[in-house]
């Protein structure tokens, strides 16, 4: 019982700040912005709208060309979620209100537990708003160029399905980093510091340079694009060494948020609260 | 009406790392009076509270509430209402949708935030985000929190604290009538004077231990007293009693006589023809009992395992057939 009212007071709290649909608006100017770019482009390569071939656009196969652009949801927005679990732990702790939440809810398991499921939540109405965005985008420019959105196919939808849950992971994944890390500011920049430069980085030298993929498919961004099953950054890749399979990539994913939520739970939130 | 639950420190000892903050804490706080819990910054009041709230664990030692450790209560906020500090609140949630948010971790219905709200006279500015509150109004969301769920445990940690007079004044009946009620009210500060006028119970703590505990008038005797005298011609009557070989003190209001009775300083000053501009009969001034408790220059009977008890260590008056017939004196 009391999970499901400390559930209900922490979707309370991401709901009565601006914070949320500040960062729902931001994504969606991201997420739109870039699927709307690359399916412009894409579509005017392959409709030939372009001049010559020397756009530089990679020539891709028609069909793989929708799930590329539908996956920039979680190739480039992976980022929000990440951010959301963040701020739903640091934000206690910045504003000192751990107190009145554990004073309500005195059994820190179950006060982290509601985050958790919380975070469950939050993660799939921001995958929702994000898909909305970028398959909205994608798909009514690809139809502008007559190329099709494989909208009408099974596995497009179970890929959109794997990327809601991919939001959620990644959302579990935030919550775990800032109950470990607690600092609001030092976790979000590390957040950002690590999936927009680090990782990117150390993942285009993986696919350029043999064998070290063998390592790099295991980091977060990777076993992310993996459960998805298609993304700009596997696509640019040259090796064409295989990621996981997608199960395995969710497995990671998941293995990552749980075992930092673990951590975070020993180490950080059952402390002393002065 | 809910019901006040004794609160139980036994044993409670804490140290953060070389530093022991709280050492063998013991002591009771009864439901249906309000109990000061006293003590200067440092002395380990916040810990205790933090430690009887589940916030803190102990090194060793339990505090309970109505026999129970506060992670053990089945529904807290209906059982302790307790507000530590002004500052928990993110400035831009409005105080209505703060309240709310713990509302519903304890599963009280809404109608309840905007009866707090009501109760501490913050219904105007429901709908106000927290960030723009002053210090005052902060103050008395707090105590909306700790009255969501109408518990019979009030634990409040120096809510006077930026407020007012007048809010200070309103906090006092507040108190006294939640307590009347037959509620458990444990209200910490680290000033005597503001404790004084609200609290009929006194904890007293100093470096983490018990050092008084009991009511507010069994922290003096009636035997330590003093006789405040003046006169307009002071020099003459500091002559007076210097002849008559009475000890004084010279203070701001006039001249302060230990131990001795109106009556009788109000005759050397007859004898000697001086007319009197004062004459009164003072209790010792709590400030300083409290003080010498907490520098333990003074022990009380009622402290914890106190490490070498001692008598009091003024010297024993003389016995005085006129005290009960006296007043009390401006015990200030």
């Amino acid at each position: 019982m009391s999970l499901v009212n400390a559930t209900r007071s922490e979707l309370a709290k991401q709901f009565t700040t601006s914070m949320w649909w500040i960062l729902a608006i931001v994504l969606v100017a991201y997420v739109g912005s870039t699927a709307a770019g690359l399916a412009a482009a894409f579509g005017a390569n392959a409709t030939g709208a372009l001049p010559g071939s020397g756009s530089g656009i990679p020539a891709l196969p028609e069909a793989a060309i929708p799930p590329l652009l539908y996956s920039l949801t979680t190739a480039v927005g992976y980022v929000f979620p990440l951010l959301i679990g963040v701020l739903i732990v640091t934000g206690e702790f910045r504003h000192m209100t751990l107190t009145p939440t554990f004073l309500a809810t005195p059994r820190r398991g179950i006060a982290l537990g509601g985050k958790v499921v919380a975070g469950v939540g939050m993660g799939v109405v921001y995958a929702l708003i994000a898909l909305v965005t970028v398959v909205g985008a994608s798909a009514g420019i690809l139809t502008a160029f007559g190329s099709a959105t494989l909208l009408d196919e099974a596995d497009t939808w179970a890929m959109l399905g794997r990327i809601v849950l991919s939001f959620v992971l990644w959302t579990l994944v935030g919550i775990g980093i800032g109950t470990l890390v607690r600092n609001q500011v030092a976790a979000i920049v590390g957040v950002i510091a690590f999936t927009q430069f680090v990782e990117p980085i150390v993942r285009l030298v993986g696919g350029i340079v043999d064998g070290v993929s063998a390592i790099t498919r295991f980091l977060p961004g990777a076993a992310s694009d993996a459960l998805v099953g298609a993304s700009i950054y596997t696509s640019l890749a040259s090796t064409g060494d295989a990621g996981l399979d997608w199960w395995a990539g969710g497995l990671m994913l998941l293995g990552y948020a749980g075992v930092l939520l673990v951590l975070g739970f020993v180490f950080s939130w059952r402390r002393d609260v002065t | 009406m809910p019901e006040g639950h004794v609160l139980e420190f036994t044993e409670v000892t804490k140290t953060f790392g070389p530093v022991t903050a709280v050492d063998g804490f013991s002591a009771r706080v009864e439901p249906g009076v309000v109990t000061g819990f006293l003590g200067p910054n440092g002395a380990g009041k916040t810990t205790s509270l933090r430690i009887l709230l589940g916030l803190v664990g102990t090194s060793s030692g339990t505090a309970t509430i109505g026999g129970k450790r506060y992670r053990d209560l089945r529904h807290p906020l209906q059982t302790v209402g307790a507000a530590l500090e002004a500052s928990s609140f993110h400035p831009g949630r409005t105080a209505a949708n703060h309240l709310a948010v713990y509302a519903r971790a304890s599963g009280l219905p809404r109608a309840r935030v905007d009866e707090a709200l009501g109760l501490v006279g913050l219904g105007d500015v429901a709908g106000r985000k927290v960030g723009g509150f002053s210090l005052g109004m902060r103050q008395r969301l707090g105590l909306a929190y700790t009255l969501l769920g109408d518990p019979g445990v009030l634990v409040l940690d120096e809510p006077a604290n930026g407020l007012d007079p007048e809010g200070i004044k309103w906090m006092r009946g507040f108190l006294r009538e939640l307590a009347r009620q037959g509620r458990t009210v444990l209200v910490s500060s680290h000033l005597l004077a503001e404790i004084q006028q609200s609290a009929d119970a006194l904890l007293v703590i100093a470096r983490g231990r018990l050092v008084f505990q009991g009511a507010l008038d069994e922290l003096t005797t009636q035997d330590e007293h003093a006789t405040l005298v003046d006169a307009p011609d002071r020099a003459a009557l500091t002559t007076a009693l210097t002849d008559a070989g009475v000890p004084y003190e010279v203070l701001r209001s006039g001249l302060s006589v230990p131990g001795a009775e109106p009556a009788a300083v109000g005759a050397i000053a007859a004898t000697a023809g001086i007319a009197l501009s004062a004459l009164q009969r003072r209790g010792p001034a709590l400030e300083e009992v409290f003080l010498a408790l907490v520098n333990g220059e003074r022990v009380h009977p009622s402290a914890g395992d106190a490490p070498d008890p001692q008598p009091d260590p003024q010297p024993d008056p003389q016995p005085d057939p006129h005290t009960d017939a006296v007043e009390e004196g401006d015990v200030r």
